[in-house]
């Protein structure tokens, strides 16, 4: 039994179990799968560069913000259409994100944590700030409406803008995913590792260690930009408490829960920030920040790998008892 | 339109006959036996604090069922937690009107938290009743009309404030010190609507985050800018220290402080009594700590209320007093309401409410709504601090309405 | 130039805030090589503590000195319980595991104590502003205070044979343990002392920003700028960098660049700093062998 029929399964179940939502769901958990896909979305940016090269970034959630207010400003102010401002935010996300790769180069560990996290503290302060007012509407944000689905595919497949939406988040992910997924399983997804493992050797053996980290903070911005630009059309404003530290010790919460440096444990994690505190507030609704902590220490003790790495364990036990690996 | 539509309901189920059918839902959020209210608040992160308004809300909620309800129904109150995040007020109030089909909602928190849910509501048609935010667009009947704020809004305090100003001082030099967030802003809104042209001379201003530890650096910059007024639109934990630290630099300007942070026990006392002699406010609310109400009817049944109901609530904190009157208002529209606990006729009767006394609100200030004016209390009355208590002066003053 | 003294004080009393909760991020740094992000909140709930224990009417001495024990006990617990398990696994892991202390922590504080701000007494009359007007005596006492610890600190990580072993066993785990040395114990008492510290930078900041859960929020970042501006291996370093950068935040906001990006200038300089002088002003330069 060869591997390519059994791969093929699993995309075609990945696909179906993807889809189905749109008609077993009704609106308002759709819109929670949503706000759990884009925050997978962004997990899996911090993942590339926090997870797979080892650079702790606990100031993602700025990225996320500039995302979001690209994409607002280029459709309120400016009246794009929601699809043109994505590649555009990317781009501006990937800029930013190199800029801060650049000053990153010097410094390490926990460090790096501590400069991102002033990062993510500053940034609502920023984006309140005068000078950018005008564009940014200030504290009281910016209105946006989404796109309703076209007339060709509402006479093929009746849609709300609810379905629409969560559509348009599954495919800009998926192809986000899909590139992601296709940079790590490559040569600089090795690189990437190699530094992350063992910085000095590879620096040794002549990689461009340089580079290879701003790419990697630029890419890392670019995911986690998009996703924010997909949130601000989700949730249909956008004001800069909508950022604050919180959110990137979301993402942080998320990546490690999930799965650190791992594609699946990133939709794991964007799934556990978005539903586990409600989980949280229904056990205690006097202290959910409390239960929410404890089940991130508790999976920090249990379950270090993440969720992902606990998948990984069960299918290699289901795979090696019975059949042994193929050669 | 509505009376009827309900005659055609009454009689198609009076002609299906079927008993269980009275268990069923006849509005959103309403049974028989039951109405499902809705509502958001910080529960939990940095502005926590307001956390206490919705634990009153419940503690009234739990009275009026325990004297037998409204219409002969129980409320359920339900509250989740935003953590003052505008994607998760999104989500918790589509939550509450698409999942826990709540009949309509109630004392939300915060204005950016509100501002994400504004359209949703009123594309909905979901009553979003008397949020608990001083901003002042939320009184906007023909562009929203299924919203509507409470309190008097902090533009118009602020108004109020340059106004008098005006006439004591006619060429003061004014500074101002705002958070640098919606609820500051409003202030500074409010002195540039009654200064026009004049506000760039005769103004200061400073900011502070809620973040800042201390605003010691920002009261320095006003008092070395030569200001003879200084108003404040911060929140308790810097009005005490902008309270104390004014008079330590031996600076005594003519003060005015935001009517969210004047609580004596929270505020006046942590700052130091003596040295907020002279302190102006403006408020709607009796005070826990003045000797004026300790014999008060009104104050006596809220102290009742918080005996029995919340009995490790913080007397001195004004969230209490705030929430009451919340509280009441939305009852009185409850009972208002008869037996038609529908969405239409519960925004019906929230606009039209009659002037109406509320146990913890200043004598002569009312609550009341008019289809085509949402402000619910559109009067205030200014007071000065006198070193042991508040001490009103002037008459009510209505705001701009 | 009376108001330029009035905004130098201001960023002086201001530092002082700094410096202290700055020596607590230090010693946490020397005794473990980690730096807590719930170091905030844990003081903040010794704090809060001590007031429980000065409202059930204990004298303020006496409520300090319990609140110092009952700190550094939840310190060394906190590093047996929850840091122990962890201990060999990435930093990642690490950084988690704060994370999730500052949650459970600070969201636990006000669950207890509720989120209203409350007045915490001050040891020093703090009456009359002195000096002239420039600080209050409790500002003055504070700073004496921070002092204190951080000369005891001092003498206690160069001049005991305990202090000795605490560093090494931060520093070289291993080495420590082959010439004796009881590293987990070590590291427990070190846990211990800084939660210690942080208690007393607690008690020292409340009279004057007012105590409650929310207080150490925006402390810390910047508590975070001075320690990385003076060094974070550096006790002293980092107690000068927390005036610093209290007198910088205070001019910037009032001269420079305006009060709303008082924040931005905070990152500005923990960037600047990392980036031009990683080990600090006054911290020494450590290089890695391959």
């Amino acid at each position: 039994m060869n591997a390519l029929p059994a791969r093929f399964l699993l995309v075609v179940v990945g696909l179906a179990a993807a889809l189905a939502p749109l008609w077993a769901l009704e609106s308002f958990h759709l819109f929670q799968l949503t706000l759990a896909v884009i925050m997978s979305l962004a997990v899996l940016g911090l993942n590339i560069v926090t997870g797979y090269n080892g650079q702790i970034s606990l100031g993602h959630g700025a990225f996320f913000a500039i995302g979001a207010y690209v994409t607002s400003i280029l459709m309120a102010q400016a009246d794009w259409s929601f699809y043109a401002t994505l590649p555009f935010a990317a781009a501006i996300c990937g800029m930013v994100g190199y800029a801060v790769g650049l000053p990153a180069l010097r410094l390490g560990g926990l460090y790096l944590a501590l400069v991102t996290f002033s990062l993510a503290v500053a940034v609502p302060q920023l984006l309140k700030h005068k000078a950018l007012e005008a564009w940014t509407g200030g504290v009281q944000g910016l209105f946006l409406m989404k796109p309703d689905p076209p007339r060709w595919l509402t006479s093929v497949l009746p849609l709300n803008a609810d379905q629409y939406m969560y559509l348009n988040v599954l495919i800009v992910s998926g192809i986000c995913f899909l590139l992601a997924w296709n940079l790590i399983r490559g040569r600089i997804g090795r690189a990437l590792m190699a530094t992350r493992d063992h910085p000095t050797a590879a620096e040794a053996m002549g990689m461009d260690i340089a580079a290879l980290k701003t790419g990697a903070f630029a890419v890392s911005a670019m995911i986690t930009g998009v996703a924010g630009a997909l949130s601000a059309v989700a949730v249909e404003f956008v004001a800069p408490d909508s950022f604050t530290f919180l959110l990137s010790i979301t993402f942080f919460v998320g990546m490690v829960v999930g799965g650190v440096a791992s594609i699946l444990g990133s939709i794991f994690g964007g799934l556990f920030v978005l539903f586990v505190p409600n989980i949280a507030e229904s056990i205690s609704r006097a202290a959910p920040g409390v239960i929410y902590g404890m089940i991130l220490i508790v999976f920090l003790f249990v379950l270090p790998e993440g969720f992902a790495g606990l998948v990984r364990r069960l299918l290699a036990k289901l795979s090696s008892p019975e059949n042994p690996k193929p050669q | 339109m509505t009376i009827s539509r309900r005659l055609l309901l009454a009689g198609s189920a009076g002609a299906l006959a079927a008993p269980n059918i009275a268990a069923a839902q006849e509005a959103p959020g309403v049974t028989a036996t039951e109405i499902h209210i809705g509502s958001t608040n910080a529960l939990s992160g940095p502005v926590s604090s307001y956390s206490v308004i919705s634990r009153c809300l419940e503690a009234m909620f739990k009275r009026l069922n325990d004297e037998g309800g409204v219409g002969g129904r129980r409320v359920k109150f339900t509250v989740y937690d935003d953590a003052y995040q505008p994607p998760r007020t999104l989500e918790q109030t589509r939550r509450l009107v698409e999942r826990d089909r709540v009949a309509f909602l109630f004392n939300q928190l915060g204005t950016p938290t509100n501002s994400a849910v504004h359209r949703y509501v009123n594309q909905r048609s979901v009553p979003h009743l008397f949020l608990a935010t001083g901003a002042d667009k939320w009184a906007n009947p023909r562009e929203f009309p299924w919203t509507m704020g409470w309190q008097p809004s902090y533009r118009v305090e602020a108004q109020i404030y340059t106004k008098y100003v005006l006439e004591q001082r006619p060429n003061a030099k004014i500074a101002l010190l705002y958070q640098n967030d919606d609820f500051g802003r409003d202030y500074l809104h409010g002195v540039q609507d009654v200064l026009g042209d004049r506000f760039r001379t005769m103004v200061v201003t400073a900011t502070n985050e809620a973040t800042d530890p201390t605003i010691d650096s920002q009261i320095v910059q006003l008092q070395a800018a030569g200001a003879d007024v200084l108003i404040c639109g911060v929140v308790p934990r810097f009005a005490a220290q902008a309270i104390r630290r004014v008079h330590d630099i031996g600076w005594r300007p003519m003060m005015f402080m935001t009517n969210v942070s004047v609580s004596v026990g929270v505020v006046m006392q942590p700052a130091g009594v003596e040295k907020g002699v002279g302190l102006i406010t403006s408020d709607y609310r009796k005070d826990q700590s003045d000797p004026a109400w300790a014999q008060d009817a009104g104050m006596n049944e809220w102290r009742d209320f918080m005996r029995r109901y919340v009995p490790d609530g913080d007397l001195g904190d004004n969230n209490y007093t705030y929430g009451y009157g919340a509280g009441t208002t939305m009852i009185q529209v409850l009972r208002q309401c008869g037996n038609d606990f529908s969405r239409e006729n519960v925004m019906n009767q929230a606009r039209n409410i009659k002037p109406m006394e509320v146990a913890t609100l200043l004598p002569g200030i009312k609550v009341q709504t008019q289809p085509d004016n949402y402000n619910v209390i559109r009067q205030m009355q200014l007071q000065r601090w006198n070193g042991q208590s508040w001490e009103r002066f002037g008459n009510v003053i209505e705001g701009a309405g | 130039m009376e108001a330029f003294l009035l905004q130098l004080a201001a960023g002086i009393a201001t530092g002082g805030i700094y410096a202290s909760v700055a020596l607590a991020i230090v010693m946490i740094y020397q005794a473990t090589h980690h730096v807590n992000f719930a170091q905030g909140e844990m003081a903040t709930l010794s704090t809060f503590i001590a007031l429980t224990m000065i409202q059930a009417g204990l004298p303020y001495w006496v409520a300090f000195a319990g609140t110092l024990v009952v700190s550094f006990v939840m310190g060394a617990l906190v590093e047996r319980l929850i840091m122990r398990p962890v201990q060999h696994a990435p930093i990642l892991t690490h950084v988690g595991v704060y994370i999730g202390m500052l949650l459970i922590i600070g969201n636990m504080t006000g669950w207890v104590f509720g989120y209203t701000i409350q007045m915490f007494p001050s040891p020093f009359e703090g009456g009359k502003p002195m000096l002239g007007g420039l600080f209050s005596a409790h500002q003055l006492g504070s700073v004496a205070v921070t002092l204190a610890v951080l000369i005891l600190v001092y003498l206690f990580f160069t001049k005991t044979s305990l202090g000795l072993a605490m560093r090494a066993a931060a520093y070289n785990p291993r080495s420590a343990r082959l010439v004796g040395i009881r590293v987990d114990v070590m590291l427990a008492l070190g846990w211990g002392l800084a939660a210690a510290i942080g208690s007393v930078a607690g008690m020292m900041v409340a009279p004057i920003v007012f105590l409650d859960p929310n207080m150490m929020l925006g402390i810390l970042l910047y508590a975070f700028a001075g320690a990385l501006l003076g060094g974070i291996d550096n006790p002293p370093g980092a107690v000068m960098g927390g005036f610093l950068v209290g007198v910088l935040e205070n001019l910037a906001g009032a001269y420079v660049v305006g009060t709303d990006l008082k924040l931005t200038v905070a990152l500005v300089i923990i960037i600047g700093v990392l980036v031009l002088k990683p080990s600090g002003l006054f911290g020494r330069v450590v290089f890695t062998r391959v």
